[in-house]
């Protein structure tokens, strides 16, 4: 049994409610933090983000020319033999952006190579998401950069090398409600 | 459908004058003469909706269903068999049939709420079926504590009620094609839909995690397939964001993220994450394939809109709409429905000549920021042609612009975020289309 004094405890209950309060104008939220603390092991092991300045991106290395047979494998069924789509979007392209009806690929649409790597970890293939390895992922990212004229066969893409690579559209955008991150690279 | 059979003397000429052209009535008819008009014998408020024709009743005795004990009890109600076409249309990825959307038939519904088993779809890759019990919350990043929630912590906390609808930033997006498509009203304007959530709110978490003075961004990731993952601004998560665990009283539906997902309230729906199982505190966007090469906004000039979170004001006709068909003139009910990601509708206005004059509809109490509003407005139709458009206007003073003046300030290659009036011809005939007019 724990005995608080009174006027403690108006004054702890007070602390809490005040800055709620304060913030929603509603019935004061006293949340009962049931958070448990998250091992830096499940951290790691959940957080699948890769941003702009290559953080995320794990240890690893691919070529395009290592990743021709992957992308063939793995990937054509859905966008097509040499990228240009299918059931899955059209990859591949530098067409201009202000022509008629222009195809939005990665080479002449996506600004950050990062996101590539980011994406097919997560969500590629899509009849088998994260069956891919890490290596693999680099070499099918180098392989979709070489289709579209921005690496070179033999490029070796890794945690280093891929967010050095500028993407043609980096500067495609306008940010609407909100500012676009400051330039990375 | 009867026709009005009352001397005309007695009709009160000067309230179902015309208030603006194409026989628009005043808003207030319905209400200040709904009986006296139900004497007079005009079909008021009758539903455009003429897809089953009426059975004639010859037989005046006590019906079968009168004549037996019916069915027992449900453990969990379910619509009218003779209701099964009022369903979700789907449209799916040919090799992957978890890929796609499925569109809310607003053609069919009325009110403001959408059922639970109807809501919009737009999966990425599938439905998840995640046992309520191994799902976790992770929040991490930039906090002094990196914190897991089970589903049943979330279920202690302080719970906070919305009603807010939720819009794909694709919906709608048939407008930018150069000929107007012909089909329902749902199955052109329905990834959007409007329900009760019910969640924690998510400063609450965030205050408990400890955010770290630097941060500015929060990653949202869903446990599906696809792991969905956007970025937003931390002040929009703090300010009114909630982890809902409800829709419409009971637990989410799976297709709408059971256990848990993320609302964005007036914000675009891919930032409403289902299946929510890791938030990010972060200083900077991830720049996510879903808010760069996708939910970005090609402009004639070359350059993308990026990061158009706000959902503008926007409304549709939804009856009477294409598919229905009018089978008499007389009175109709005009219906629709309104909605800004900004807040509170202020006034939809309803034409029906195509444009060239407008009467305000009456809005449905009660009217909540970021939610769908119903309007209703009564209108006599001659049986000459009409066009009927609808305009929303918000509580900012935005207005839904018309479909040639967005074309001309954004092209026609942005594929998001389309929110121009639409128009719906009436023929001769009663029939009803999609017009660019």
């Amino acid at each position: 049994m724990c005995i608080v004094e009174p006027r403690c405890a108006a004054l702890l209950l007070l602390s809490l409610w005040l800055p709620l309060c304060a913030a929603s104008g509603a019935a004061p939220a006293v949340p009962p933090h049931l958070g448990r603390p998250a091992s830096p092991e499940l951290i790691a092991t959940w957080n699948l983000s890769v941003y702009p300045d290559g953080r995320g991106l794990p240890p690893g290395l691919g070529t395009a020319a290592r990743g021709r047979s992957i992308y063939r494998d793995r990937c054509a069924k859905c966008h097509g033999a040499d990228g240009e789509g299918g059931s899955g979007g059209n990859l591949v392209g530098r067409g201009a952006l202000q022509d008629g009806d222009p195809d939005q690929t990665v080479g002449n649409y996506w600004p950050y190579a990062t996101t590539l790597f980011d994406y097919i970890r997560r969500a590629m293939p899509m009849d088998a998401p994260a069956t891919l390895s890490n290596d693999e992922i680099y070499a099918v990212s180098a392989y979709l950069l070489y289709l579209n004229q921005i690496v070179g066969l033999d490029d070796r893409l890794d945690a280093e090398t891929l967010p050095r690579i500028r993407m043609p559209n980096r500067d495609g955008f306008i940010g609407i409600d909100a500012d676009l991150p400051r330039a990375t690279h | 459908m009867r026709r009005a059979k009352v001397p005309r003397e007695q009709l009160a000429t000067q309230e179902l004058a015309p208030v603006a052209g194409g026989g628009l009535l005043d808003r207030r008819i319905f209400l200040r003469r709904s009986l006296a008009l139900s004497g007079l014998g005009l079909v008021a408020a009758g539903p455009a909706n003429t897809a089953r024709a009426d059975a004639p009743v010859d037989d005046l005795s006590r019906p079968a269903w009168m004549k037996a004990p019916g069915q027992p009890f449900s453990n969990y109600g379910q619509p009218s068999p003779q209701e099964r076409n009022v369903a979700r249309w789907i449209s799916a990825n040919r090799a992957v049939a978890g890929n796609g959307v499925s569109w809310t038939p607003l053609h069919d519904l009325e009110g403001a709420i959408t059922p639970s088993g109807l809501h919009f779809e737009r999966h990425h890759n599938g439905v998840p079926q995640i046992p309520i019990d191994r799902h976790r919350l992770l929040i991490h990043g930039q906090v002094q504590r990196a914190l897991t929630f089970s589903v049943s912590d979330l279920a202690r906390y302080p719970l906070r009620s919305q009603i807010l609808f939720i819009e794909c930033g694709g919906n709608s997006n048939a407008g930018w094609h150069q000929l107007a498509q012909q089909t329902r009203a749902g199955f052109l304007h329905g990834l959007v839909s409007c329900s009760e959530w019910t969640g924690v709110p998510l400063s609450l978490l965030l205050d408990e995690a400890g955010l770290d003075p630097s941060a500015s961004w929060l990653i949202a990731e869903g446990a599906d397939a696809a792991a969905i993952q956007v970025s937003l601004p931390l002040s929009k998560a703090v300010k009114d964001c909630f982890v809902a665990l409800y829709q419409n009283g009971e637990h989410l539906r799976p297709e709408n993220g059971y256990p848990l997902r993320l609302v964005v309230p007036g914000w675009e729906g891919v930032l409403n994450i289902k299946w929510l199982r890791r938030l990010e505190i972060a200083r900077e966007p991830v720049m996510a394939r879903n808010e760069t090469a996708r939910y970005t906004e090609l402009q004639p000039s070359g350059k993308a809109r990026m990061f158009t979170f706000v959902m503008d004001a926007k409304s549709v006709i939804t009856s009477p709409s294409p598919g229905h068909e009018l089978k008499d003139t007389g009175i109709y009910e005009v219906r629709g429905l309104a909605w800004s990601g900004r807040g509170r509708i202020r006034a939809v206005d309803v034409s029906a000549d195509g444009g060239a004059s407008w009467a305000p509809a009456q809005l449905q109490e009660p009217v909540l920021p970021m939610a769908f509003t119903r309007f209703r407005i009564p209108w006599q139709w001659s049986g000459a042609r009409a066009i009927l458009k609808s305009r929303a206007t918000d509580e900012t003073g935005y207005m839904q612009p018309e479909r040639a003046a967005l074309i001309a300030e954004r092209g026609r290659h942005g594929y998001f975020h389309y929110n121009a009036i639409v128009s719906w011809e009436v023929d001769e005939d009663g029939e009803i289309s999609h017009v660019y007019r």
